[in-house]
């Protein structure tokens, strides 16, 4: 299983803008309770993409800049970065299945 | 893993304190539960709770996340086993129920004990889809975070509803709480809270009737007075809707008796549905009392109907 990497406040900004693959960004927090509930599932499909979709974690307590910047008024949102911009948001924790259907156009 | 020939002895769908209470005491009767707990609704709606007062045995209260994570525990801990998915087909009215989840598994039982809760009621009017993420929620512990210093709405007049807005008061500068009626459904401990609370300020005899977003982001709502017969909008930039819940029967519905309201129906005194060897509680059948500790009430009495059942099946 891929591990899923960690940004910060420090390093979000040249983080996306230098992914060279399209790139989920969890925006989470220890006291959402759907958010715990999404992570095993992003995890799943961390170590499923082939590399095709990079999934990363933001822990928005620890990291109040990058999620302010982005808009974040809820979580769990998943956002999906290519050259650096938001080409997908998701919100809300999904089922597996929904989230392969949400994220098939990177996937597949 | 269940096979047809040899299903297990009861499946148990839902997760919320009817569906872990039924898992303890199945285990307990050694009757190996399988129990479906949801793919994103493990827990169920406590889940999404901060303190729970009422829940006897927790003097001090309890964190709801908390209190669901020690019922799944004791669960566990007599051997009830866990599916962390949906349950997406079920076939209840054959001898040996078959079930599949979400990732095609596929699961046989001679019993089945439903207890699926029920789901968040939407407003449905124009904006809220739209903004949802936006601006407006459904979950004041998991959103309330981004309002620090701002002025919101919740609108209901239950417990959750109160409990929501009291909460959001750690971090809006301002809370109107929006409902339909002259007064409040809540319980009087949880109404004289808000009411001595002076970030909270009570709208009654108000419906909203759209939530209005500018540039992505919810802004203001429109409103109607139901006694004035007056239309206002109030500039807000979250709104947390708490009217209710319905019951969530989707997989159930056309092979279980229902009532008109869409809650599964049991026969009095019992927790058997219309169909042989299948069971219902918790929140699924009940809209009068709808407390965590008459989930698990019921809970405990369909694990102990189904046991009943099998014995003599």
């Amino acid at each position: 299983m891929a591990a899923i990497k960690t940004f910060t406040d420090a390093t979000f900004a040249a983080e996306i803008a230098a992914s060279t693959v399209p790139l989920l960004v969890d925006f989470w927090a220890e006291w959402c309770g759907p958010c715990k509930q999404i992570a095993p599932i992003l995890e799943e499909i961390a170590g499923e993409t082939d590399g095709k979709l990079q999934i990363v974690k933001l822990n928005i307590d620890e990291n109040p800049a990058a999620a302010q910047n982005a808009g974040i008024t809820s979580i769990p949102t998943m956002n999906v970065y290519v050259g650096g911009k938001v080409v997908k948001q998701i919100i809300g924790a999904k089922p597996k299945q929904a989230m392969l259907a949400e994220l098939a156009e990177f996937i597949q | 893993m269940s096979t047809k020939e040899n299903p297990a002895e009861i499946a148990i769908i839902g997760s919320g304190p009817a569906g872990y209470t039924a898992g303890v005491y199945a285990a307990r009767a050694q009757l190996n539960p399988l129990l479906f707990e949801g793919a994103v609704t493990a827990g169920g709606a406590l889940m999404n709770t901060t303190e729970v007062e009422n829940f006897p045995g927790f003097e001090t209260g309890i964190m709801g996340p908390q209190l669901m994570q020690q019922m799944r525990a004791q669960a566990e801990r007599f051997g009830t086993e866990f599916v962390t998915d949906d349950v997406v087909y079920a076939d209840l009215k054959s001898p040996i129920k078959h079930l599949k989840d979400d990732r095609g598994n596929e699961y046989f039982a001679k019993a089945v004990i439903l207890a699926m809760g029920s789901g968040y009621r939407e407003l449905g009017v124009p904006g809220e889809k739209e903004l949802s993420g936006h601006g407006v929620s459904w979950c004041a512990t998991c959103d309330g975070f981004f309002f620090r210093n701002q002025t919101i709405a919740v609108v209901g007049g239950g417990d959750s509803a109160v409990e929501e807005a009291t909460f959001l008061t750690r971090f809006a500068d301002k809370v109107y709480l929006i409902h339909r009626r002259d007064s409040l459904r809540a319980s009087k401990i949880m109404q004289t809270r808000a009411e001595a609370d002076p970030k909270i300020e009570f709208i009654w005899n108000t419906e909203v009737t759209e939530a209005v977003g500018k540039d992505g982001k919810l802004a203001e709502l429109k409103t109607h007075n139901l006694v004035t017969g007056e239309n206002s909008t109030l500039a807000v930039t979250g709104l947390f809707i708490a009217i209710g819940h319905d019951p969530r029967n989707e997989l159930v519905k056309g092979q279980v008796d229902l009532d008109d309201a869409g809650y599964v129906l049991v026969k009095p005194g019992s927790t058997a549905t219309n169909l042989p060897g299948v069971f219902a509680c918790g929140d699924l059948v009940d809209h009068t009392y709808r407390q965590a500790i008459t989930a698990a009430g019921t809970g405990c009495a369909a694990a102990l109907d189904a046991e009943r059942w099998i014995s003599h099946n």
